[in-house]
C-alpha cells in the first residue's frame, strides 16, 4: 500500500511536469488551440498525439495482466455504453473547458504555481464536484 | 484555417505528451488505475476506506509539480486571461460536468483514446466539439 502510495506521488509530479513541458498548463496556448478561427495554435494536437503514442503500448500490456506491477487489481473500465450522462456531461464539460482555458490538471497544476485566478477556478471545480454529488445522494435517497 | 506558426511548438509538445502517457503507463501497470483528474480528485470529495491516500498522493504530485519545475528552472508563462466571474463559472461547470460525464481530458482523452474505448472517443469529440464552438462564440461573435 505505500508503495501504491508513493509512486501515485511520483506519478502526479511527471503528469505535472509533462503538462508544463507541453505548455497545456498555460490557458492562453489552450484557448489558442481552442480557436480554430483564430490565429490557430496546433500544437496541443501533438500533445495529445505523444500521451496516446505512449499509452496505447501502455494499456495493451495492462489489458495483459491480471494483477499491476505493485499486486493491485487491474481497475480497466469495462463499460460501452453510449448513454445521456456521457453525452452531456462532456458536452459541458467542453463549454466550461473553452471558458477559462482550464480542464482538471492544469488548473491544479496552475494552482501549485500559486496563480490567485487558478485557485479560484480550482475552488469552484471541487464545488462543481462536491455539487455532483449532493445531487447523486439525493437522486439516489429518493 | 490561419495557423500561428510562431506560436507552435512541437517539439515540447509531444515530449510533454509522452511525460504524460509515460505518467497515465505508470498508473495503469503499477497501480491498476487509470489517471483521470476528475475522477481521482472527485474521489476525495466522498472518501473511501482505503480509497483515500493514493488519491490524495497524486493530487498533491500534481500541485506539487511546479515547485518540483522550479528546483531546475524558472516557470513557463501561464497567462490566464479570464476574468475571476468567467472562472468561477468555468470552474463550477467543468466540476459538475466532468463528474455527470465521467471522465476529463486526461481519463477519456488520454486514457480512453489509448484504450480505444468508445465511450471515451464519443465524450473527447464532444468536450473537443464544445470546446472550439464555446471559443467561437467568445472570441469571435460577442469579441469578448
Amino acid at each position: 500500500m505505500q508503495r501504491v502510495i508513493l509512486s501515485s506521488f511520483l506519478i502526479g509530479v511527471l503528469f505535472g511536469i509533462g503538462l508544463l513541458v507541453a505548455g497545456m498548463a498555460n490557458p492562453a496556448k489552450v484557448l489558442a488551440f481552442l480557436d480554430l478561427a483564430g490565429a490557430w495554435d496546433p500544437s496541443l494536437a501533438l500533445v495529445m498525439g505523444g500521451a496516446i503514442a505512449v499509452g496505447l503500448i501502455a494499456f495493451r500490456l495492462a489489458g495483459q495482466r491480471k494483477v499491476s506491477v505493485l499486486g493491485e487489481p487491474m481497475r480497466l473500465p469495462t463499460r460501452r455504453d453510449i448513454d445521456r450522462r456521457l453525452v452531456f456531461g462532456s458536452l459541458g464539460f467542453g463549454v466550461g473547458w473553452g471558458l477559462a482555458g482550464f480542464c482538471p490538471g492544469p488548473a491544479l497544476v496552475a494552482f501549485g504555481a500559486l496563480e490567485a485566478k487558478a485557485m479560484v477556478f480550482v475552488v469552484a471545480m471541487l464545488v462543481g464536484m462536491a455539487a455532483f454529488e449532493l445531487m447523486e445522494r439525493r437522486s439516489a435517497s429518493r | 484555417m490561419n495557423i500561428d506558426w510562431a506560436a507552435f511548438t512541437p517539439w515540447s509538445a509531444l515530449l510533454g505528451g509522452a511525460l504524460i502517457g509515460l505518467a497515465a503507463a505508470a498508473m495503469i501497470l503499477l497501480n491498476g488505475r487509470i489517471t483521470g483528474i476528475s475522477g481521482i480528485t472527485g474521489g476525495l470529495l466522498t472518501p473511501q476506506r482505503g480509497d483515500i491516500a493514493w488519491r490524495a498522493a497524486f493530487v498533491l504530485g500534481l500541485v506539487l509539480a511546479p515547485t518540483a519545475w522550479m528546483l531546475a528552472g524558472d516557470l513557463p508563462p501561464l497567462q490566464i486571461d479570464a476574468d475571476y466571474p468567467l472562472l468561477v463559472i468555468a470552474g463550477l461547470l467543468v466540476g459538475v460536468s466532468t463528474r455527470y460525464g465521467a471522465g476529463c481530458t486526461s481519463g477519456h482523452g488520454v486514457c480512453g483514446l489509448s484504450r480505444l474505448s468508445p465511450r471515451s472517443l464519443v465524450a473527447t469529440l464532444a468536450f473537443m466539439g464544445t470546446g472550439f464552438a464555446t471559443v467561437f462564440v467568445m472570441r469571435h461573435l460577442l469579441g469578448g
